[in-house]
Parts: C-alpha cells; sequence; structure tokens
C-alpha cells in the first residue's frame, strides 16, 4: 500500500480543490493528442482530429477530457486504496477500450504540464513531485489488472 | 523529424530563454532532483542546493548548449560533438536520465510560459529536447 505523507494529501487536495475541470481536463487530452499523435488510434470515432486546431476545438474530445479528468476524483477520494478503487476501470480499458497501458503516462505527463502552467512558480519542485506520485500511482493501478 | 515550422518555432522559444538561462536551467535541475533523487548521485561534488553558485552556474551551462543546439538543428551531430564526447568518455551520465531531464524541463517551461507553452510547441520542444539527447548519447557505445 503506497504511504502518503500530512504535505502529499494537502498538496493533493489543494491541487484538486481549485482544478477547473472543464478547462483542464480538455486541455490535457488535446495536448496528449497533439504532443502523443499515435494516442489518437483510440479516438477514431471522434471526429475531426486533423491537426492541432482541430483537436482543441472538437467538443467530443472535450467532453471527453472531463469525464477522465473526473475519473481523478476516485483516487482523491480513496488514497489509501487506489489499486482496489480502479480495479474495474482497469478492465474496461485492457478488455473493452483495448488501451496501451504506457498510454496513461503520457497523458499524467500533459496533465502535469497543464497545472504546472496554470500553477506557474506556485507548481514547486515539492508539488511536481507529491502530484506526480499521486498520478504514478493511479497510472499503476489503471495498468494492475491487464493480463 | 522536426519541420521548419518547429525548428524557428523552438529557435525562437530558446532564443528568448537565453537572458534567463541560469534560473530556466536551474529550476530544471532542482525539479529534477526533487522527482528523481537517484539523480543526485552525479552531482555528489557540488553544492546543488536551492540558488547555490553551483546549481546557477551548471543550469546555465546546460539551458546555453541546449539554446546553441536550437539555433540550427540539422547541425546537432556537429555541434555537441565535444559534449558528445564528454557526457561518453568522463561524465558517462546515464541515458535515462536525460529523459528525466528533459520532463523536468518541460515542466519548467509550462510554468515559465504558461498559455504561451502551447500544445504545438510543447510537442516541438519534446521532440527537440528527445533528438538533443540522442545525439548527445551516441558515442556511447
Amino acid at each position: 500500500m503506497v504511504k502518503w505523507s500530512d504535505k502529499e494529501r494537502a498538496i493533493i487536495s489543494s491541487i484538486f480543490a481549485s482544478l477547473d475541470y472543464e478547462d483542464v481536463g480538455p486541455k490535457a487530452l488535446s495536448r496528449c493528442l497533439i504532443v502523443y499523435p499515435w494516442t489518437q488510434r483510440y479516438f477514431g470515432a471522434f471526429g475531426n482530429l486533423s491537426n492541432a486546431a482541430a483537436i482543441m476545438g472538437n467538443p467530443k474530445i472535450a467532453a471527453h477530457g472531463v469525464k477522465v479528468l473526473h475519473g481523478l476524483d476516485r483516487a482523491l477520494k480513496n488514497m489509501d486504496n487506489i489499486v482496489e478503487t480502479y480495479a474495474e476501470l482497469s478492465i474496461l480499458h485492457s478488455e473493452t477500450l483495448h488501451v496501451d497501458p504506457d498510454n496513461f503516462k503520457l497523458l499524467a505527463d500533459c496533465l502535469t504540464i497543464v497545472i504546472a502552467a496554470r500553477m506557474g512558480s506556485s507548481f514547486t519542485p515539492d508539488t511536481q513531485l507529491a502530484f506526480q506520485k499521486f498520478l504514478a500511482v493511479v497510472v499503476s493501478a489503471l495498468g494492475k489488472q491487464y493480463c | 523529424m522536426l519541420s521548419t515550422k518547429q525548428k524557428e518555432l523552438i529557435a525562437e522559444i530558446w532564443g528568448g530563454l537565453t537572458p534567463v538561462a541560469e534560473d530556466i536551467g536551474a529550476d530544471a535541475l532542482l525539479r529534477m532532483f526533487a522527482s528523481y533523487p537517484g539523480t543526485k548521485t552525479y552531482f555528489s561534488h557540488l553544492d546543488i542546493s536551492p540558488r547555490s553558485a553551483h546549481l546557477l552556474s551548471h543550469g546555465k551551462k546546460i539551458v546555453l548548449a541546449i539554446a546553441e543546439g536550437a539555433k540550427d538543428i540539422s547541425q546537432l551531430t556537429v555541434t555537441l560533438a565535444p559534449l558528445q564526447t564528454l557526457h561518453a568518455y568522463q561524465l558517462r551520465i546515464d541515458p535515462t536520465n536525460f529523459k528525466l531531464f528533459s520532463h523536468c524541463m518541460l515542466v519548467t517551461l509550462a510554468c515559465h510560459m504558461g498559455d504561451d507553452f502551447t500544445p504545438v510547441a510543447h510537442a516541438a520542444m519534446d521532440k527537440y529536447l528527445s533528438a538533443f539527447a540522442a545525439v548527445l548519447a551516441e558515442k556511447y557505445r
């Protein structure tokens, strides 16, 4: 089981408390599709992804970005039990969506960059560390049920 | 492969960062040391505490090298030849660390540039830093 210090819990709660899901979700997902274009393979039914502007203006991608970001709420509410919390979603991503688990890290990195851009200098090295640890645990849990 | 537009964008961004090379470089290094403590092992001979003279000068060195490479990306192998030799035979930094540093540099750029660090800029920068790291490791074996 992952151990969280009080400081880490505080940092992570604080990031989510001031998070604008409607803004950050779409930004993180569209950034992932632009920076790592091979991730577009999972979004064939989402309409126009032909260039960066199309991706950033795509309403289906935006909606999905919000959904994915809210997916992190479960980890926030169950920080001491993230592996079990994501078991079902892991199976979904493996057996239904067939997503290569390496992609989870790519999205996590893009989310980190979006949050960093919003927080500027208050996204300190310690904040980055705590947030990356949180995302790494979620990413690992999402890949856990693949077989 | 970097497109002409991407090369121009990268040259522009790094040109603008040269005046603050110290701060950018030191910030990226600090992030790397915090997130990936194993990277500190290469710096046991230096004082890498925040704002230390060593950290600032080392950060500056790295950023200026990256900025120099950005001026003519098609000549990266030529520009980096001395650094290739240094990293291969003297420093022998495990190349996995280049990825860790690149990631932290991207975070530093995001914090510094905010919305100006657009997805398009991010994509170009990620490609450039990967290419830079690959060239740097070319003489390793």
